[in-house]
């Protein structure tokens, strides 16, 4: 197996497709930047997909080409963790949209020979799911042990269930919702606005010259505050000032908070395309699952087999515990054999993506790996 | 691993392979004997967070909710059996929370300390103060328990609901006493309901 092209580190494949999308149309040929971990058990019966948000990628548990970071993941995956990499065959895919080596914006479109840019089909969180389907097809994997994923993650995680009812034993969704909300997709128009009015940003068509950066990093302040707590911001960072004694009376960066923000504003720029942010974000927007099942959200459950573990945290108010709730409902009303738990953190939203003692128990226990 | 006395009673109870609602089922000792013993296929609702994560670490389906609230959300007769043990006593409307135990199960066990035990009248009555019994640990400010019921009162409700009582065991120190005593001498009763 380890001589298999297909898995391991860092792989990239091109498949023919069509894959048909929710949109109409469809994309053809369809690329997938994947990384796979672990050894695929003789029966095939072990694999994870491990599916991310926003404006995360594949590299789960190993480092980013770009920054250098360590995988956003990795006290989730890895051997001996949650999701063991020992035990378990991890696979984790860019998704569609995105910028990291999957079909995208910023890929060539093979009719023009140059970037698709706005030229790009919009798609939607089941379209991500039905393009990593293709990927299993490709891996050779026909059902999947569990998938998991946080944020958007857990959309696709939820998604995949009541699209493939039959591929998959087991969710987790942590930190999640199924639909998007008039709030969340405010805050998503907001960052897609300030994309847009970047006079770089020049209608999407960019990639021959400067990106609309400017507009990329307020989109990602404006959303980086709704992943944090109020209460974390304020144990931060407080009132206190960014190396400085008094206020400048001015407008450069006083606080600490500004400070951090224009921070993370800056650095988003350098790793993420600011096309494959209003795709994605428009795909989340997008995201009803009730809608795509009659309108009814039990309805999506109602031909899965699988289990479903939903975890979300008391200072989430992205997608707050009442979101999780209302999934939990529509589990019970379809029968689903379903668990949920609220955990206490104080990082809000991102609490997710922070290694946490009581979620890794939960996450491992539910996979029947030890904790 | 052995279950408290009431536990054990239903447990003996529960027909092999049914569905099973156990409603505040704590860290799951009840779900995981029925499910490994009988094959039964259980699920959970559980108020605290630290319990539930127990109960999903032991990879069972929990459900963290609230009896008072989260029962509406469960479709009629869903379940062969819905449980609820020990934790009448702890919610803000145990009348409403039985009518759904009996909507949602084809039958219910029901099991909850019996608050005229004669220690618990003793208590009272010679010492005047709140009692606090290896069954009712807690001290009157910081007890979860905030409907005492007897086995009297609770036979007069099921009465006054003419739900049908299927079974009945009392228990005194672990050991079973007789349904005719039961009011004074059990600690704690199970009753097996259906409407």
């Amino acid at each position: 197996m380890s001589d298999d092209q297909r898995f391991g580190l860092a792989r990239q494949v091109t498949l023919p497709g069509p894959l048909p999308l929710d949109g109409g149309g469809s994309l053809s040929p369809v690329e997938i930047a994947y990384e796979t971990y672990g050894t695929l058990a003789p029966d095939r019966g072990n694999a994870v997909l491990v599916c991310h948000a926003l404006t995360m990628d594949q590299y789960v548990a190993s480092p980013h080409p770009r920054t250098g970071k360590p995988g956003w993941w990795r006290a989730m995956v890895g051997p001996g963790c949650p999701i063991d990499t020992t035990r378990d065959f991890v696979i984790c895919a860019n998704v569609l949209g995105s910028c990291m080596g999957s079909s995208g914006p910023a890929s060539i479109d093979p009719s023009t020979a140059h970037p698709y840019a706005m030229a790009f089909p919009v798609i939607t969180i089941r379209d991500m799911v039905r393009a990593q389907a293709l990927l299993l097809d490709h891996l050779g994997i026909a059902r999947l042990k569990a998938v998991i994923g946080g944020s958007m993650g857990g959309m696709q995680a939820l998604s995949w269930p009541a699209t493939f009812p039959s591929r998959v034993e087991a969710a987790i969704v942590i930190a999640s919702t199924a639909r998007h909300t008039a709030q969340n997709i405010a805050f998503h128009e907001v960052g897609r606005q300030a994309v847009m009015a970047d006079p770089r940003w020049n209608a999407g068509d960019y990639y021959s010259g400067e990106a609309p950066a400017a507009g990329l990093a307020v989109a990602r302040m404006a959303a980086h505050i709704t992943y944090l707590s109020e209460a974390g911001l304020t144990e931060k960072f407080g009132r206190r000032l960014q190396a400085r004694d008094a206020k400048s009376f001015g407008f450069d960066a006083d606080f600490q908070v500004e400070s951090y923000l224009r921070h993370q504003g800056l650095s988003f720029v350098d790793r993420f395309d600011a096309n494959s942010y209003l795709y994605i974000t428009r795909a989340m927007d997008y995201f009803d699952l009730a809608e795509e099942h009659g309108g009814m959200l039990a309805n999506a459950f109602r031909g899965t087999l699988a289990r479903f573990c939903l975890v979300s945290f008391d200072t989430d108010w992205l997608y707050p515990t009442a979101e999780s709730r209302t999934i939990v409902h529509a589990l019970n009303a379809a029968g689903a054999a379903a668990s949920f738990v609220e955990l206490s953190s104080p990082y809000g939203h991102d609490a997710f993506l922070i290694d946490a003692p009581d979620m890794n128990r939960i996450v491992a226990g539910f996979l029947g790996n030890p904790a | 691993m052995t279950l408290r006395a009431d536990l054990a009673i239903i447990a003996d109870h529960v027909a092999p392979g049914s569905r099973v609602l156990d409603i505040g089922c704590g860290d799951g000792a009840l779900m995981a004997a029925l499910r490994d013993r009988s094959g039964v296929d259980a699920r959970g609702l559980e108020i605290d967070a630290g319990n539930v994560a127990a109960a999903m670490a032991r990879g069972l389906s929990v459900i963290q909710g609230d009896a008072d609230v989260d029962l509406a959300a469960y479709p009629d007769a869903s379940f062969d059996y819905a449980i609820l043990s020990q934790t009448l006593q702890t919610a803000r409307a145990p009348d409403g929370v039985l009518d759904h135990l009996l909507r949602i199960g084809a039958q219910a066990f029901v099991s909850f300390p019996n608050f005229a035990h004669w220690r618990v009248r003793g208590s009272l009555l010679w010492g005047g103060r709140m009692p606090v019994t290896p069954l009712l640990p807690e001290r009157w400010y910081d007890t979860p328990n905030i409907h005492h019921v007897t086995i009297d009162d609770f036979r007069e409700h099921l009465r006054s609901r003419s739900v049908v009582v299927e079974g009945a065991w009392f228990l005194s120190g672990g050991k079973r006493t007789t349904s005719a005593a039961a009011n004074l001498l059990a600690e704690h009763a199970v009753f097996l309901l259906r409407r």
